[in-house]
């Protein structure tokens, strides 16, 4: 795999940062004091074995979920229970999912123009012709007009990637993108994301595609049992694992 | 080997004769085995037999043409009750030579419902449909209506505020400032109103003469009840659904509290409710119309029902939805109207449609007040000394009536879930 492309991060400004963030479900303490700083332009990995909590600390992030003690600020706007800085985070941060959740009553082109029209009031017209770009730099644009149900897994998932994208998010949010699909799908959608990469977006990605990983990311988390136990750049960080459990976890995904 | 002809070079052969076509139908579904074959040949002799039964009374030895009940007895089904007694099996108690009013009144209503089926009419159309449609119904049915101005000022407060609320952001200062006007002139006409500065004026508008709501009978009375009754339920029970599903307690406990109330009597207890208990309540001298005491509870009790059936819809949907929606930005009322209804109405077609034909009947309990829809007009038509002694005839004729209602609303039912669920394999 090619080497992490090489951006100065030094200056860039910090769009996400989580200061002691904590949360849990009842009882079981699924977040446990995650520190995290992002910078504008880094691609960070987490990953974890499941249970670790690697979602649901970045649906902390747009509010799909609440922590309960600590600081999340995204893009300069502190995150609580007040709905116009959450719809303001939810205006810049875009998330994908694992399961694509496109919207199964709308075609294709209507999936994506909804958010910047009803939004972003943009224009009707002016709506379909950014979707309609972004079809195309996800190379589907014959699909337009489809329903979701009539796509195949990869292409509902970069469906789902552009759809996202129209609302011109600075940060992206990737939920396990690629897990719900056939193995011969999964490198379109990691091409697409290897793309949005290049073009210096933001991305904060969950996933077990160690590939992608060396092929973007400027660091690695590895979360296990809601502590994020180690960081690194992705080449010292399999080539040099320093904690007990990371070493585990690497040798249990890293066998083929 | 002799038959080794390369692939795609082998003859095409038919198939087997008694494998296809409607012989070989009856061969795989009505004779695939002894037993089979059996019952088959039993069944056809009972339903040959019950039909041949049926046709000889209904048809070959009816008579239609009897003038009196004592001519029409032995031998076959008496229609010729039907042809004597057909008005007021229609249209009740209605005085006899304005009867050509609620004959064009339930044919306003059926145009409202055929056009409102079109699926292009769903959008501002329905609005100008629904308003012409039910002036048109109600001026027919009354003869005389009095829009009073407190309704216009409404009207006028309702569009502004409205206008407002949808297209700000959108539209130009113009239409804003139109709509804030609106808003102002009909909040400050209505407290003028009600401190009684301005005086009560009415819109006349009064060509035929009036006729009131307990001359009203038969089939107007239940197209009209189920239909006004079903049009405000549905919006109805969408609130309660959504009320229920709510995270603020006060609103949830409400909307529990209220299904589980309406659904906890019996129409006829709530229709007995509003009849009699609501006038204990209401100051002296002030009366509401029995027929809209009736039409509310209609109202209210399907609201009950539909809103279960769609909260179960709304349960059905996917978290990921709501997930989705939520994580583009859009707002409660966006997310409710565009993404999670539109949804969740699909997927309750089958068991919103058989609701309202489960209403569409039960409308017949208002007779328990005293007022006669269809079924209980027809009934009317026993009472008569001349004809009496044929019931069959009676009740096979509006069961016929209701069947044609009925299983409309039923084959509507079926188009509308192909319709609406072209994008998803079902």
């Amino acid at each position: 795999m090619a080497a992490s492309v090489a951006h100065d991060l030094s200056n860039a400004p910090s769009v996400i940062t989580l200061t002691g963030v904590n949360k849990w479900f009842g009882q079981f303490h699924v977040l446990s004091d995650i520190n995290l700083d992002v910078k504008e332009g880094e691609k960070i990995v987490i990953c974890g074995p499941s249970g670790s909590g690697k979602s649901t600390l970045i649906r902390c992030i747009n509010r799909l979920e609440e922590h309960q003690a600590g600081d999340i600020v995204v893009d300069g706007v502190t995150l609580t229970n007040d709905v116009k800085n959450i719809e303001a985070i939810r205006r810049e941060v875009g998330m994908v999912f694992q399961s694509f959740n496109l919207f199964p009553h709308l075609t294709i082109l209507e999936n994506l123009t909804l958010a910047p029209i009803w939004v972003k009031k943009m224009p009707k017209r002016e709506a379909e012709e950014v979707a309609m770009n972004l079809l195309k730099r996800v190379r589907i644009p014959e699909q337009a007009l489809k329903y979701p149900g009539q796509l195949s897994g990869g292409q509902q998932q970069r469906v789902a990637i552009a759809r996202a994208l129209c609302m011109r998010p600075k940060i992206m949010l990737f939920d396990e993108p690629t897990s719900a699909l056939d193995p011969e799908m999964v490198k379109e959608v990691l091409d697409v994301m290897i793309e949005l990469a290049r073009e210096g977006m933001t991305m904060l990605c969950v996933t077990h595609e160690m590939g992608f990983a060396r092929a973007v990311a400027d660091r690695v988390i590895f979360m296990d049992r809601g502590e994020i136990v180690e960081q690194n750049e992705p080449e010292s960080f399999f080539a040099n694992p320093r904690n007990e459990r990371t070493k585990l976890f690497l040798g249990q995904i890293l066998h083929h | 080997m002799a038959d080794a002809l390369p692939v795609g070079e082998r003859p095409q052969l038919a198939p087997p004769i008694d494998e296809t076509g409607p012989l070989g139908w009856a061969r795989k579904h009505l004779f695939s085995s002894w037993l089979n074959g059996l019952v088959t040949v039993a069944l056809i002799v009972a339903i040959g037999w019950i039909l041949s039964w049926f046709l000889e009374w209904a048809v070959f030895t009816a008579n239609f043409t009897a003038s009196t009940g004592s001519e029409c007895r032995g031998g076959g089904a008496c229609w010729a009750l039907i042809r004597e007694k057909y008005r007021l099996i229609f249209f009740g108690t209605y005085p006899y030579e304005q009867q050509w009013r609620p004959l064009f009144a339930v044919v306003a209503m059926l145009a409202m419902l055929i056009t409102s089926a079109d699926r292009r009419m769903w959008n501002w159309r329905l609005l100008v449909i629904w308003g012409l449609g039910s002036f048109i119904t109600f001026l027919l049915m009354f003869g005389q209506i009095y829009i009073p101005l407190s309704l216009f000022l409404f009207v006028a407060l309702v569009v502004g505020l409205i206008g407002m609320a949808l297209r700000k952001g959108i539209a130009d200062a113009v239409e804003m400032n139109a709509y804030r006007a609106l808003a102002a002139i009909g909040a400050i006409g209505l407290v003028l109103r009600i401190l009684g500065v301005l005086p009560a004026w009415s819109l006349a508008i009064a060509p035929l003469p009036y006729v009131e709501t307990s001359l009203w009978g038969g089939i107007p009375v239940t197209i009209i009840l189920a239909t006004y009754g079903l049009v405000f339920a549905f919006p109805y029970g969408i609130l309660l659904a959504l009320g229920r599903r709510s995270n603020l307690p006060l609103i949830k406990g409400l909307c529990v509290g209220f299904i589980e109330l309406i659904r906890g009597v019996p129409l006829i207890s709530l229709l007995i409710m509003a009849s009699v208990m609501l006038p204990l309540f209401l100051p002296s001298g002030v009366t509401i119309d029995k027929f809209l005491r009736a039409q509310v509870a209609v109202i209210l009790f399907a609201g009950a029902y539909i809103a279960e059936i769609i909260r179960g819809g709304l349960q059905s949907l996917p978290k990921g939805q709501f997930e989705a929606a939520d994580a583009m930005g859009l707002n409660y009322v966006q997310k409710t109207l565009l993404i999670i209804l539109p949804q969740a109405l699909r997927v309750v077609i089958p068991p919103l449609i058989n609701t309202f034909i489960g209403f569409f009947k039960d409308t017949s309990l208002v007779l328990i007040i005293g007022i006669f829809d269809f079924l209980n007009s027809a009934n009317q038509a026993l009472v008569d000394p001349n004809w009496a002694g044929f019931p069959g005839e009676i009740y096979l004729f509006a069961a016929f009536i209701y069947f044609c209602f009925c299983f409309s609303m039923s084959r509507y039912s079926k188009y509308l879930e192909v319709e609406l669920n072209k994008g998803t394999r079902r």
